[in-house]
């Protein structure tokens, strides 16, 4: 088997762990522990297992559930619109037929694959995890291999529980020191993608390392680690440490006894060794970091809020000047305006990359006790799951958004992308926790700001954008 | 799947970077279940001047005359000329059956996102890179006459603009045959079941709490 005994990365050792064929050119047949599903990528890889006449390689690898297409209100009156239906439907008809475990639209479990993932102890660490998405990065938070593949691919493993994959040059970034108050995950990886642009991780798997990752909870890892492939890369993964070990422990899907200690032991050795290499490394220093407010149509074009849209007759490079002059335009904004000075239509706080728990505590935090500012038309709230809102309403949160004006919803992708019936109409301007600005990406015409949960609560109450550190001053 | 070994047409110049899988496809198309049926809808917020969604018939709609895909001259392309990092973003493969749907048969770019890039393998669609300046005289030519023909040429890694300059491209060995066969990946997975059963053995006793039911 192909791989260096000593002075490996994490990720070598993933993949070393799961080579079950090396065909020496780069490439090898990798085996999947864990495939998750959900309705919009499948139904055609099940078709084709069906013209195939192919069955599932081992069944309790998989694990799906409905999350892109649902209504996030009026659930107990099915889902309105034909087509949305026909592709749960499908999903529904397909997990019976496959006897794939599925948490259907009613079940408290159901939420956001990626949310439900980690929630139900499904990923464990030393993992490697794929699903028809290209959020499943998220998963390397756990020190494992998470990757977001196509459709032909989840056929491929739903067939033969295994990928062809091209092992991918280990990128470590650094994120050095600690950061101020006010400022969390979500700006720390808006960060690091304004830094090496949103292709800066192409052909990469990214080791997310540093002080400030590790004193990270899991939450905040997740959603470092989700949006790794905004930065262009596959993989993005964190190294295994006590607060990882202490999220998995009691998870419905996590071993228990003796094969939990058998686990951790194993688990303890997922860290890069001291003398890895890495093809690159990046290092940014976390004190420098401050909340971050995009400004166009791709995560990298992104300012600390304290910033100014930027101006594209400064840029050298014709094709990036060009970008950013598009970007201005669809975005309606003039070069040289200050970030606080953009006015908001609409709040979406939710999507896998902050509809935690701990994401909804800091924009209840924020919101409590103040009011959505009138010229919002709307502020939405959307847990991740339906336990994340289980546990919300249990600690009132719910009743604090609502005081505050924010609608609370049921658990799906939502606004993110729009595939329900939440999204943006044409010119309206969102501050969103998503992940994605591209043109269109929450509704055809829809303008998206990527901002943290804290300042997209403050963005709601503000009207505008503002600095949450001023907020936080204030109520201190 | 569709085997690709050369063709030789006209291309489209969509002088874009960072050209994301939403705006290939976008999300109300994704709730087809199908893999076909897709190639109307391509590029579909640039490509219309009205919304549409999978119940509205295309006739009905008014095309953007200025977007690129429109202008007759362009009609009947089969390659699509485009910047760096094309196909960023979601790993919807939807993006790649609208491009082949269309009519595409390959992509020329300086680089692209690894989600896209690997699903295009799967359809019989080539990703072509070439080095930027390389993909710049192909928008010159392009732009200096549409009828312009090119040949991609996947046995020799080559484009070559008729009557003019060739250049070679890189591509993985194993990639490019499975290409030229047009072979069934899974079949061929599936001939390494024996190593793959192996695998778990080996795994399960290392291992078993990933073995839970």
């Amino acid at each position: 088997m192909a791989g260096k005994t000593s002075g490996r990365t994490l990720y070598d050792k993933l993949w070393d762990a799961h080579v079950v064929k090396d065909f020496g050119d780069g490439s090898a047949l990798i085996y999947i522990d864990r495939h998750l599903l959900h309705e919009v990528t499948s139904p055609q890889a099940f078709e084709g297992l069906r013209l195939a006449h192919r069955q599932p390689w081992r069944l309790a690898a998989n694990l799906a559930v409905p999350d892109h297409n649902v209504p996030t209100e009026g659930r107990a009156q099915g889902i309105k619109d034909p087509v949305s239906k026909a592709q749960l439907d499908a999903l529904d008809e397909n997990c019976a037929a496959f006897h794939i475990t599925k948490f259907g639209l009613m079940d408290r479990r159901q939420g956001i694959v990626h949310v439900i993932g980690p929630e139900q102890g499904a990923t464990l660490p030393g993992m490697t995890v794929v699903c028809g998405d290209s959020h499943t990065s998220t998963h390397g938070a756990f020190g494992a291999l998470a990757t977001g593949i196509g459709t032909s691919e989840v056929e491929h493993v739903l067939a033969t529980q295994t990928l062809v994959q091209k092992k991918a040059e280990n990128l470590r970034v650094t994120v050095r020191g600690h950061v101020g108050p006010g400022v969390t995950a979500k700006d720390i990886v808006l960060a690091i993608i304004g830094h090496i642009g949103t292709a800066g991780g192409t052909g990469y798997s990214i080791e997310f390392a540093g002080e400030a990752i590790r004193a990270l909870s899991m939450e905040g890892r997740m959603t470092v680690c989700n949006m790794t492939i905004e930065a262009g890369a596959r993989a993005g993964m964190v190294a295994v440490d006590d607060t990882t070990i202490n999220y998995v422990k009691g998870r419905p899907f996590a071993p228990r006894g003796a094969a939990w200690d058998a686990a951790v032991v194993a688990w303890r050795d997922l860290h890069s060794d001291a003398d890895a290499h890495f093809d690159r490394e990046v290092v940014i220093e976390a004190a420098g970091i401050e909340p971050q407010v995009t400004w166009g149509t791709s995560p990298e074009m992104v300012v600390p809020v304290g910033g100014r849209v930027p101006d594209p007759a400064e840029e050298k490079d014709a094709v990036r000047r060009n970008g950013m002059t598009r970007a201005l335009q669809y975005m309606a904004l003039k070069a040289g305006t200050p970030m606080t000075d953009i006015t908001l239509d609409k709040i979406f706080i939710g999507s896998c990359t902050n509809a935690r728990i701990e994401d909804l505590r800091a924009a209840a935090a924020v919101a409590r006790g103040h009011h959505v500012a009138a010229t919002i038309k709307q502020a939405m709230v959307v847990p991740g799951s339906g336990l994340v809102k289980e546990q919300a309403e249990k600690e009132g949160l719910d009743k604090i958004f609502l005081d505050a004006g924010f609608e609370w919803r049921e658990p799906g992708c939502s606004m993110c992308l729009g595939m329900n019936p939440d999204h943006l109409s044409p010119g309206e301007r969102c501050a969103s926790t998503s992940n994605r600005n591209f043109e269109g990406r929450q509704g055809a015409g829809g303008r998206t700001h990527l901002v943290s949960p804290a300042m997209a609560a403050a963005a709601a109450i503000a009207g505008h954008f503002v600095d949450v550190r001023q907020m936080q001053g204030e109520a201190a | 799947m569709t085997p690709f070994t050369t063709i030789t047409g006209t291309a489209v110049p969509l002088d874009r970077s960072n050209v994301d899988t939403d705006a290939i496809i976008p999300k109300q198309y994704l709730k087809s279940i199908k893999r076909t049926g897709f190639g109307p809808y391509l590029f579909d917020d640039w490509r219309y001047l009205d919304p549409g969604d999978l119940q509205t018939d295309v006739k009905t709609r008014r095309p953007n005359p200025d977007f690129v895909l429109n202008r007759p001259e362009h009609r009947g392309a089969t390659i699509l000329l485009a910047r760096q990092n094309f196909g960023c973003g979601s790993s919807r493969e939807h993006a790649v059956w609208a491009l082949a749907n269309y009519g595409f048969r390959a992509v020329i770019a300086s680089s692209y996102a690894d989600i896209f890039f690997s699903n295009s393998f799967k359809n019989g669609f080539l990703p072509v890179v070439l080095k930027a300046d390389e993909v710049e005289q192909l928008f010159q030519a392009v732009a200096a006459d549409a009828a312009q023909r090119i040949t991609v040429d996947l046995p020799a890694q080559q484009v070559r603009i008729d009557g003019g300059a060739a250049f070679h491209f890189d591509i993985d060995a194993l990639r490019k045959d499975r290409l030229v066969k047009g072979v069934d990946e899974i079949g061929e997975t599936l001939a390494h079941a024996d190593a793959i059963k192996a695998y778990e053995a080996r795994r399960r006793q290392a291992a078993p709490w990933l073995f839970a039911q």
